[in-house]
């Protein structure tokens, strides 16, 4: 390995706004479900893939994230404490350990590492993770709380084509279209609101700037040096879009993050000093272990540049999201099909798209990282990483851990893998004469 | 006529354990134009391929008849056996009179499965069926025709034949016909299970999904005929309910241990088979009455979302209806959505004071003592209970 170097960075006037901002955001958001709960107003749990943040914004209606606040007490270092609360009232080592997670915070007095862990007054559940539809069962269980799920037909196998006239495009929205309706008349009912849909297409509206910022942002990495790690600054980038998906807070949020990026692109700055390896992350992050998780990587001056997380988690944010402010509800289900499901759709049959984004990001290899926690990310891994490689020249470095349970984490076995990665991705830069 | 049944039991033996599909080949040899199509768990209308003169096939797994040699190299180690066997099956090579494989989205790793297939078979053609996962919308059933017809239609290409509505009616009148057959197994069963063996139903039933149905209805009408003259008196067993075999399947020998301390009066094996609970209707459209009955008149499995089916009230209900004593409520190990839905059984069943054993089964365990001491430790507590 080569010794590392202390780089020389110029200071920049923007640099920690974004960090700033996503403390201060993260943190509002912990105190409104706060107060929600003391106040008992009602309060929606949700996904990071198919929110529908849209209609309940519509409404006012605070919505958590569990999938968020689970990752945030494994970063906390508290995870197992919740999962071990979940596991002794019978629930499976081999089940999602964020399921396990949630579990544990609502029957231990619902106090999380960073504020009060609301009840759910509704659930809005997508197919897009068919966990998620189990998931919402335990609150339906716990608080007999509406569910609604979304219910999104993707990608249909060979030779499918899903273009905007095609019948089964038109089946779908038509499908999904009734789905929303009939949830804007639940949010309407908890609530106790009128459906303002003026409102709907003022948040539409914010929601396609965040997404024309967002793709932005992502663009950014395509620069040499990637002014920002698509595993560390991409997740608050991912978080934020999420929890303040169509609200005004999240549009500035997304602009301070370009311009930040903006500004160490022009000078220069890297995410990694001296940047080596440029590299796509496919699968999710551990939580427990994140620090070391990323500096194995840093230490061999590898970047993510990319991450399907960033993809799929965006609820399609990065796809392109264009509502048409005419025709609000419609035009909703039909972009949700064109960009929401696609990426859900994306993390089964992926290779196509890792292979274009190793060539639009000039990606020396991908880390497949598979955890046990999640099947919907990680369960097809060694058959795309081969497909990559024999298809598009690309390695892979396939690893395993969990995103929340620590006892799946072995640092030296971890770390033997990671350097042999690298030192495999110097040779052929030696066979390459580069 | 025990000589007769058990030729009839062997037939269906061959079909659900021989890994090389004779029944399969057996049709193809017949019909040398033929087109096969495979189908994952759980549910699938076979009615409609049936209607263009298709064969269906049902993949189940294997049990250690099946070496693992190529799967593991595509699919994580976290997940269940049957994602992996089947897929051995397809990877080997056992799988490639396959013309169109169409898997359902159950749950987040057998997803992945038609990534896997899609990669590895680019010549055949892979399709996922959406059936609804907001089964009570009423917009359900109008995108459910739209789904069928979307399949009906690349059947048509791959097999050149036109779905015409009365060849979609005759074949649901086909598959009515076997439908009737298993639920009148399934009556014996729990009417009086000392006429039959779970080995024996689970074999009549689970072969028709390796074998023409035209063909499994002929064993299966003359096996019930026999099953039910059987001169035969009732043991003192006690009466259980086995939950948690709706996708992978528990290994045969598992269930003869079982067999030898309780009457199992029912169960969710292969429910995908019998997940019409009525005769579908053959006038009207034969399209939209295939997706009304799989919304309107089905049984329930922990992969479908329907909130007037709540799966506790569900097994509730087969306990009651099947007057069983006991429950005993598996997952297979590494599946998801089994082991979630076992923990919200166990609860319901607590509540009820109903008693229950609660374990997990792998299709390709070769070792059985552990669940023969589990069965009779729970067959023995429960007699005691009951003394």
């Amino acid at each position: 390995m080569e010794p590392h170097n202390v780089a020389i960075r110029p200071a920049l006037s923007r640099a920690g706004n974004t960090r700033e901002a996503s403390r201060a955001l993260m943190s509002d958001w912990w105190t409104q479900l706060g107060e929600a709960d003391a106040t008992a107003a009602p309060v929606a749990n949700t996904f990071v893939m198919g929110s529908l943040a849209e209609v309940l914004n519509a409404f006012d209606i605070p919505m958590m994230f569990p999938e968020i606040a689970a990752l945030q007490t494994a970063v906390k270092g508290k995870s197992m404490d919740y999962l071990l609360a979940a596991e002794d009232i019978g629930y499976s080592p081999d089940i999602c350990g964020y399921v396990k997670v949630d579990i544990g915070l609502h029957n231990t007095g619902r106090e999380h590492p960073l504020g009060k862990y609301p009840k759910p007054a509704m659930v809005v559940s997508s197919n897009m993770c068919n966990t998620y539809i189990k998931w919402s069962e335990t609150w339906e269980r716990q608080y007999g709380c509406p569910v609604f799920v979304l219910d999104l037909p993707g990608w249909r196998g060979t030779g499918f084509e899903y273009s905007s006239t095609s019948e089964t495009f038109r089946n779908d929205v038509k499908y999904v279209e009734g789905q929303i309706r009939d949830l804007i008349d639940l949010a309407s009912q908890v609530s106790g609101k009128k459906f303002d849909i003026d409102k709907l297409r003022e948040i539409l509206g914010r929601v396609n700037r965040m997404s024309e910022l967002y793709q932005a942002i992502l663009a950014m990495n395509k620069n040499r040096p990637a002014p920002f790690n698509a595993l560390t600054e991409g997740i608050n980038y991912m978080g934020i879009a999420n929890i303040l998906r169509g609200q005004p807070e999240g549009v500035e949020f997304m602009e301070t993050a370009l311009a930040e990026l903006e500004e160490r692109v022009a000078h220069g700055v890297g995410a990694v000093p001296d940047e080596r390896f440029r590299l796509l992350l496919v699968g999710t992050a551990c939580y427990t272990n994140f620090r070391e998780f990323v500096g194995m990587f840093e230490r061999w001056k590898g970047v993510f540049v990319a991450s399907e997380y960033m993809s799929f988690a965006g609820g399609g944010i990065d796809r392109g999201v264009r509502y048409d402010l005419d025709r609000p509800i419609e035009s909703l289900a039909e972009q949700i099909l064109i960009t929401a499901q696609p990426s859900m759709s994306g993390i089964f049959f992926s290779h196509e798209w890792q292979a274009r984004m190793a060539e639009e990001y000039d990606i020396d290899g991908i880390c497949y990282h598979g955890v046990k926690s999640c099947r919907t990310t990680a369960a097809g891994l060694p058959d795309a990483r081969e497909w990559l490689l024999n298809n598009a020249n690309v390695p892979g470095l396939f690893i395993q851990s969990d995103l929340v349970d620590s006892r799946l984490w072995a640092e030296a076995q971890m770390r033997n893998r990671i350097d042999a990665f690298f030192e495999s991705l110097q040779s052929r830069r030696v066979q390459a004469g580069v | 006529m025990e000589e007769e049944l058990g030729q009839i039991i062997e037939e269906c033996r061959i079909a659900v354990e021989d890994p090389g599909y004779p029944a399969i080949h057996q049709w193809l040899e017949d019909n040398p134009d033929g087109k096969v199509l495979g189908h994952f768990q759980v549910y699938f209308p076979e009615e409609i391929a049936h209607a263009a003169g298709m064969l269906t096939l049902k993949m189940m797994g294997f049990d250690s008849s099946v070496q693992i040699r190529e799967a593991d190299a595509h699919i994580a180690a976290f997940v269940c056996s049957i994602l992996r066997t089947s897929l051995e099956q397809g990877l080997s090579g056992r799988l490639d009179f396959l013309n169109m494989y169409v898997t359902t989205p159950i749950c987040d790793a057998a997803r992945h499965i038609s990534g896997v297939w899609t990669r590895r078979f680019p010549e055949m053609s892979c399709q996922i069926l959406y059936l609804p996962q907001n089964a009570a919308s009423p917009h359900a059933s109008t995108y459910l025709v739209g789904e069928y017809r979307r399949i009906a239609g690349i059947i048509e290409e791959i097999t050149g034949t036109e779905i015409t509505d009365e060849a979609l009616r005759a074949s649901i009148e086909l598959f009515n016909e076997n439908r009737r057959l298993l639920r009148e197994l399934y009556r014996i069963r729990r009417e009086t299970p000392w006429l039959v063996g779970l080995t024996e139903s689970y074999l009549l039933m689970a072969s028709g999904g390796a074998m023409p149905r035209e063909r499994h209805n002929e064993l299966l009408g003359r096996a019930v005929e026999i099953i039910r003259s059987r001169d035969r008196r009732p043991q003192d067993k006690v009466r259980v309910v086995f939950e948690g075999g709706y996708c992978e399947q528990p290994p045969i020998e598992m269930l003869s241990v079982l067999q030898d301390v309780a009457y199992v009066v029912d169960d969710d094996f292969m429910i995908g088979l019998r997940w019409l609970t009525e005769d579908v209707a053959t006038s009207g459209d034969p399209m939209e009455n295939l997706a009304v009955a799989y919304l309107e008149a089905s049984s329930y499995s922990p992969v479908q979302r329907d909130p007037r089916k709540p799966k506790e009230d569900m097994l509730l209900r087969r306990i009651r209806e099947s007057h069983a004593e006991a429950a005993i409520v598996a997952a297979p190990k590494m599946c998801e959505p089994g082991l979630e839905e076992q923990v919200a059984y166990d609860a319901a069943l607590t509540e009820a004071g109903f008693p229950h054993l609660v374990m997990e089964f792998e299709e390709k365990t070769a070792n059985f003592e552990q669940a023969r001491m589990e069965f009779e430790t729970f067959a023995e507590s429960l007699l005691f209970e009951f003394v």
